[in-house]
């Protein structure tokens, strides 16, 4: 029967993103950048609405979140999955609320007013079929995943509005967002670059080729010297895992100290994040904020006996409060730390936070 | 004539410090000349006296663009990383100097009576600390705090192709090879060398050499390969070293023990300083072997000189490295309690030296050690203290943010002390003393006091050391990202050996007179230096 043949097709591409996810996640660095993840996951969710057997909106709803669930249980750490599962579930509700006729340009949170006034119209269970809703959520869908290919560009462009000539500006890691940003400003300006390496995984060598190749001076620096060589940055810039509800990060380890320098030289913290990597989490969840690999990065087997003697820890993320950051420059433009609460209810309703 | 007495003094310097005048002195010297004919008439004597003596005696000192690498004079040796350009060279201002014109034969008295002086000079300063030996020249303000005559060290003047050309002939004259430097140099660190690890200086040395006492050529090949590394360990290796030489040395015949001895070792203090420059200990130590060799009166024996001078040295290891490491533990161990974590960074042997003590002492702490590439020194002391049976853990710099939270002290070794109160340890300390700063957790630095340095510095620029870029290198998964870095026009690798702590990050210095604030290094330096 074709429903089945293409529910069975649907659950195996379901099943193949999540084993991808579990591999890509194993602690060797990610495999493939978050904004791939991002795309994948919108298309797997657009292949779910077009595919899945739903009548409602709300039965659409709980297949996604299900399945949301799943996906990320398989790689916790991988917060862009999570956010663009919220996403798709915002846009759900919009299109179901326009279906209906309802304006719903009124603010999604929770207000007295709101509670007092429109008793028994929270109570929505998006129960009602509408035929045209499969299309326009597709449609909708489809909008986001335009948005979600530009990002990288939408960035790269507001770089020239940053740098100046003559600037040293320093980077920790590898940020695809911050090579593109960086060399789309190489262009026309001349500058320095800093590159701390960010051991034990040294990506910030591979980010230090690239940088050379397209035109701009790079030097390499170790993490310990980051404060050392601090003092003649300019600018720091740099890309970061997840942007946490508060306006803080989730970045790659070593960001921390980076930020407490820069924090001292009064130097300006920016940060690249795209849209798509803003969460709703907060950083007060100690279980699932670090994650950890293999302490053979830091200590190999080579070292012998004393192995067995010593805890030797390996996390790969930072927090960084946002305190120490100055600005955060994403696809819509550029944003104060103290707004991103703001960006976060536009984003997503507050009714999924939890999946 | 009190003008031309001064010109006098000004040139008797300026003469003593190289072997002769260059081209470029002797026609700033005639222009000078000049200019004292034309404002001879405008100033006035006796009010611009004083402060002609002044500006005169410090300037002409310092007024030499490129300073001599080994002056003959009181100057401690060169290698020494001894000093900030003290005054402005006021040779450029217009030194309202009056000076009379000269005539030939004026001159030639000159010359006479600078020679005289020279000699002079020489005999009062030789081996005498820098106060003492301006008083040998009366001109200079006879004030307690003296302008310590300092000039820059070669090592910090790369980018100064004289200076270059002087040390390449300083060491032709003492039959040393001149290493090359390595690479493409950061632009940030031009003015510094940057030496490849594999091409030692030995390379270009015949062996077995003539000139170089041959464990003076191992200490310099287990400097150079870092094999022998550590403040300490270089400091002990290097008087080990030098009590080898004693032994070996005999007087040739018309000659005095006390001098030749000194300019012996001339070459090889400059044959280390090419392997690797010289750390503050070090050269606190060949101060102090200096001064003793010079204090050896001329009527004692050679037997019983070299007996005096092995037992000097002994004593100084004794002192100053081994009874210092046990009262600093002492003081150490009462800052520490039971069900401390305490965080440790690289491998300071008087930090181990510390933690071992207190573990004997029955306190229960355990330690987190903090390691960096690319010395990863961190994993010496892990071992070090794992054999003790002290219970570690181990992290990368990167993670010391998350591990802070854990930790309740922070103790760091230190390589130099110095007289701004500023801690020049390895780099990435001041890094752990700034985030330990920021999630308050006290950080105490352990350091002995010969360690302590006139220098002052603030930040980690302009003296430092850079070490073999090639070391940053990895190969990861089978891929080397980095591997053909000097092929790239536009990429230069770091490797930074040290860096400077703001004393704002240090709570308390351990060292062997007691427990100080970071700002009293200076009152330390003072009451060591009137007790020499």
């Amino acid at each position: 029967m074709p429903g089945s043949d293409k529910e069975t097709d649907l659950t195996e591409r379901i099943e193949a993103f999540l084993s991808d996810l579990k591999r890509g996640g194993s602690g060797t660095g990610p495999l493939r950048g978050s904004a791939e993840t991002a795309r994948e996951t919108t298309a797997l969710l657009r292949r779910i609405t077009a595919q899945a057997r739903w009548s409602s909106a709300g039965d659409l709803m709980e297949i996604i979140r299900k399945e949301g669930r799943r996906m990320t249980a398989a790689q916790p750490s991988e917060t862009t999955v999570g956010n663009m599962i919220r996403r798709v579930l915002k846009i759900i509700r919009e299109e179901y609320a326009r279906s209906r006729g309802s304006s719903e340009e009124t603010d999604q949170q929770e207000s007295l007013h709101k509670l007092l006034t429109s008793g028994g119209l929270s109570e929505e269970n998006f129960r009602q079929h509408f035929a045209a809703l499969k299309a326009n959520v597709i449609e909708a869908i489809n909008e986001l995943l335009t948005e979600l290919e530009g990002t990288t560009d939408n960035i790269a462009m507001q770089a020239l509005e940053h740098i100046h000539s003559n600037e040293v500006i320093m980077t920790i890691g590898r940020s695809r967002t911050v090579e593109a940003f960086l060399k789309d400003a190489a262009r026309k300006r001349k500058f320095h670059v800093i590159v701390a390496e960010c051991a034990p995984f040294c990506q910030g060598h591979e980010m230090a080729t690239s940088l050379s190749k397209a035109g701009i001076e790079t030097t390499v620096i170790t993490d310990a010297a980051i404060f050392a060589v601090m003092s003649r940055v300019n600018k720091v810039i740099i890309g970061t895992q997840t942007v946490l509800a508060n306006g803080g990060l989730r970045a790659v380890n070593g960001t921390h100290t980076l930020a407490l320098a820069a924090k001292h030289h009064s130097t300006p913290l920016i940060v690249c994040a795209p849209m798509f990597k803003l969460s709703p989490q907060f950083p007060n969840e100690e279980d699932t904020f670090h994650k950890f690999v293999s302490p053979h990065e830091v200590l190999p087997f080579t070292e012998g006996e004393i192995l067995s003697k010593v805890n030797v820890h390996c996390p790969v993320f930072d927090y960084v409060p946002p305190e120490l950051i100055t600005l955060f420059i994403s696809n819509i433009g550029g944003h104060a730390p103290s707004y991103i609460y703001r960006l976060m209810s536009e984003l997503y309703h507050p009714e999924d936070h939890e999946l | 004539y009190f003008n031309r007495s001064y010109l006098l003094f000004g040139c008797a310097y300026q003469q003593s410090e190289g072997r002769e005048l260059t081209k470029e002195e002797k026609q700033r010297l005639r222009k000078e000349k000049k200019q004292q004919k034309k404002n001879k008439e405008k100033k006035d004597d006796n009010a611009s006296q004083e402060s002609e003596k002044e500006k005169k005696s410090v300037s002409s000192s310092s007024s030499a663009p490129q300073p001599p690498t080994q002056p003959a004079t009181q100057k401690a040796p060169s290698a020494v990383p001894a000093p900030a350009p003290a005054v402005v060279p006021a040779s450029e201002t217009p030194a309202p100097v009056e000076k009379p014109a000269k005539s030939k034969a004026e001159l030639k008295a000159e010359r006479r009576a600078r020679q005289e002086a020279e000699r002079a000079s020489k005999q009062g300063k030789k081996g005498e600390t820098g106060q003492q030996a301006a008083t040998g020249k009366p001109k200079a303000p006879p004030s307690e705090l003296q302008p310590v005559v300092k000039r820059l060290p070669e090592h910090i003047q790369v980018d100064n192709p004289d200076v270059l050309k002087k040390l390449a002939k300083k060491l032709e004259r003492q039959q040393i090879p001149l290493r090359l430097d390595y690479g493409y140099k950061v632009s940030l660190f031009s003015h510094l060398h940057q030496y490849s690890r594999k091409a030692p200086l030995t390379q270009q040395l015949s062996i077995p050499s003539s000139v170089i006492h041959p464990a003076i050529v191992r200490l310099g090949l287990q400097y150079s390969q870092g094999i022998v590394a550590g403040s300490n360990a270089r400091s002990v290796a290097l008087l080990h070293a030098f009590k080898q030489v004693i032994r070996d040395y005999t007087t040739p015949p018309n000659e005095e023990l006390s001098r030749d001895l000194v300019n012996k070792l001339k070459p090889y203090i400059s044959f280390l300083n090419q392997c690797r420059p010289l750390s503050a200990s070090m050269g606190n130590a060949i101060k102090y072997i200096k001064k003793e060799i010079s204090n050896i009166p001329s009527q004692c024996k050679e037997e019983e000189a070299k007996g005096k001078l092995l037992n000097c040295i002994e004593c100084y290891i004794n002192e100053k490295i081994i009874l210092a490491a046990k009262a600093i533990a002492k003081y150490a161990i009462e800052k520490i309690s039971d069900g401390d974590v305490i965080l440790v960074y690289g491998c300071s042997s008087l930090v181990n030296h510390i933690l071992c003590e207190a573990f004997e002492k029955n306190r229960k702490f355990r330690v987190i050690v903090v390691d960096s590439r690319p010395r990863l020194e961190g994993r010496e002391a892990l071992r070090r203290l794992v054999q003790r049976g002290i219970s570690c853990t181990y992290v990368l710099i990167s993670a010391v943010s998350y591990i802070l939270p854990e930790v309740s002290k922070v103790f760091l070794g230190a390589h130099a002390l110095l007289a701004n109160g500023y801690v020049m340890s390895r780099v990435g300390t001041s890094q752990i003393a700034l985030v330990a700063k920021a999630f308050n957790v006290p950080v105490l630095v352990c350091c002995e006091t010969y360690k302590f340095c006139e220098r002052v510095q603030t930040d980690s620029f302009v003296s430092n050391e850079l070490d073999d870029p090639d070391d940053l290198i990895v190969t990861r998964k089978g891929k080397t990202q980095l591997e053909d870095w000097q092929q790239v026009p536009l990429l230069g690798l770091l490797n930074l050996v040290y860096d400077v702590t703001p004393p704002d990050f240090v709570d308390l210095v351990i060292t062997d007179l007691g427990m100080i604030p970071c700002t009293s290094v200076p009152v330390v330096l003072r009451v060591k230096n009137v007790d020499l």
